[in-house]
This record gives C-alpha cells, sequence and structure tokens, in this order.
C-alpha cells in the first residue's frame, strides 16, 4: 500500500488506502492473534454469581504473567501495590473490550482478498488504536528498542517479523498523519 | 468510559477511596517507549485532552526526552479515568500523587 489519503470534508470525511492481498492477510492474522490472547486473558477469570447478577465484571487483580498481555494491560500506578490491584480488577474488562471492540472495526473494514479501504473518522481511530496493540504486541514480542536496526541480517529468524513490524508502523504513521489534519 | 466504572471503586477495597475528597491532586504520568510512535503519542494527547497541537507534541517530547511526563492532573476520579483512556490507546501511563 501506499498509505492512507484523505478524501472529503466534515462528515464527508475518509480515510482512504488501497492493500494487496498478502498485506491484508497478514494485518487480520496479526489483528486475530492479539484478540485471542485478549479472549485467553478474560477467560482466565471466572465470573462469580455477584458478577452475573450485577453485570458488573471484574477483572483479575494481578498483572499477566505474560509478558506481550503486560504491555497490552498495563498497571495504574506502579507506587502502590494494592491501588493497582484494585484498579486492574476495576478496569481490565473494560480496557479488554475497548481493544477487542477497535480490533473487530479492523476485521470488519478490512477486504479479504485486498483491495480500497474507506474509513470514517470513528473508524479511522479504532483502527489506530487497533493497529498500535498490534504493534506493541510485535514489538514486545521482538525485543524492540530505541536501537533497532532497520533490518536483522537475513539469518536472523526474526528477520521478517521486523519487516512486518516496520510495515505496520509506516501504515500507523501515514493514518495518524491523514487523521491529524482534521483533528 | 470512566463514569460508569467509578462508583464501584469502594466494593473492591475501601481504602482506595481515601482521596474521595479530593483533597490531594493526582497526575497521569505517560511513560517512554520504543513502539508508540511520536506522531501517535501526539495525537492520542490531543484526542483524548483536547490539548492544542503545539501543547500535545511539547508533552510528547518531554516524554520521548526525559522519559516521561504529567499529562493530566486532578482528583483520583478523573486522573484514574484520564489513565483507562490512555491504556485503551495503548500508551504507557500510570497515575501518581502530586
Amino acid at each position: 500500500m501506499n498509505g492512507w489519503k484523505r478524501a472529503g470534508r466534515g462528515a464527508r470525511t475518509r480515510f482512504v488506502a488501497t492493500l494487496e492481498e498478502q498485506e491484508s492477510t497478514v494485518l487480520r492474522g496479526l489483528v486475530i492473534e492479539v484478540t485471542q490472547m485478549l479472549d485467553g486473558r478474560a477467560a482466565d477469570t471466572p465470573q462469580d454469581e455477584l458478577a452475573e447478577l450485577t453485570g458488573m465484571r471484574t477483572g483479575p487483580t494481578s498483572r499477566p504473567d505474560d509478558r506481550v498481555l503486560a504491555r497490552l494491560l498495563p498497571d495504574f500506578t506502579s507506587e502502590d501495590a494494592d491501588l493497582a490491584a484494585g484498579l486492574r480488577s476495576l478496569h481490565e474488562p473494560e480496557l479488554i473490550q475497548a481493544k477487542k471492540y477497535a480490533a473487530e472495526s479492523v476485521l470488519t473494514a478490512l477486504p479479504s482478498r485486498g483491495g480500497r479501504v474507506e474509513l470514517t473518522v470513528d473508524q479511522a481511530d479504532e483502527w489506530l488504536a487497533a493497529l498500535n496493540d498490534v504493534r506493541l504486541a510485535l514489538g514486545t514480542a521482538l525485543d524492540v528498542s530505541e536501537e533497532t536496526p532497520e533490518e536483522f541480517p537475513d539469518d536472523d529468524p526474526r528477520a521478517p517479523h521486523l519487516g512486518v513490524y516496520h510495515w505496520l508502523t509506516f501504515v500507523q504513521d501515514s493514518l495518524v498523519q491523514a487523521r491529524m489534519q482534521v483533528l | 468510559m470512566s463514569a460508569p466504572l467509578s462508583s464501584p471503586t469502594t466494593q473492591v477495597d475501601p481504602a482506595l477511596d481515601e482521596d474521595v475528597a479530593g483533597a490531594t491532586p493526582w497526575q497521569a504520568v505517560v511513560w517512554n517507549d520504543p513502539v508508540n510512535l511520536m506522531s501517535y503519542v501526539t495525537y492520542v494527547l490531543q484526542k483524548i485532552f483536547g490539548y492544542p497541537e503545539p501543547k500535545a507534541t511539547a508533552l510528547m517530547l518531554d516524554v520521548h526526552h526525559k522519559g516521561k511526563a504529567a499529562v493530566s492532573s486532578g482528583d483520583k476520579d478523573k486522573i484514574e479515568g484520564d489513565v483507562a483512556k490512555l491504556h485503551a490507546a495503548g500508551l504507557w501511563a500510570t497515575m501518581q500523587r502530586t
């Protein structure tokens, strides 16, 4: 893809890009992967009768062991362990729901065989959040740091994944630039 | 996002609400992160807080160069809601007492 372009004005503002089939497949696969990780985390926290009666879901009090999930679902505070536990329990279900909603927005609008994508402003905001989650997941798994090179050596098993990561960076940054013109 | 979540706080741990009167101001702090794009962080700060672009950019640059920046302050409930929104956007944010 050649990046996102803004089209239209006001309520008719759209963000448009064209994806290759392979790009569409890769993005869909990564978004589904992140969604499944979040589903797994949510399933680790069975709801009790009280939660079912009141409809108020509570989440776990401890940080995920998995470092990718820990990055997607950070602690609310580093100063007070009890406060961090209480706030996690209170907010994590909603946070997972918000991330899944953004992911679903990508899966819905993404053409399965590639092609033109046209997003409203709200959809663009959802895509930006979901693209960021996918980059956070991949970046954490790849140990991306400020010093990470543009490419790994060809014989490094992480090399193709880093290529995908940099591509996602381009896709996200291009959409941010277009979106900020109408912020 | 934060409104329906604020009230059950006391049911999780009554001790959490000791600052409910708002006597102690809190801050939402965004931490530097090797993944989040500078452009995206600026966009998130504009969108969540309604900051004009120069202010959002200055805060983003503080995060980038100093490792962190306080991006909002207020009572505990407000800052809790701010951090929840920052987490939904994927920023690495925490809350702390000033």
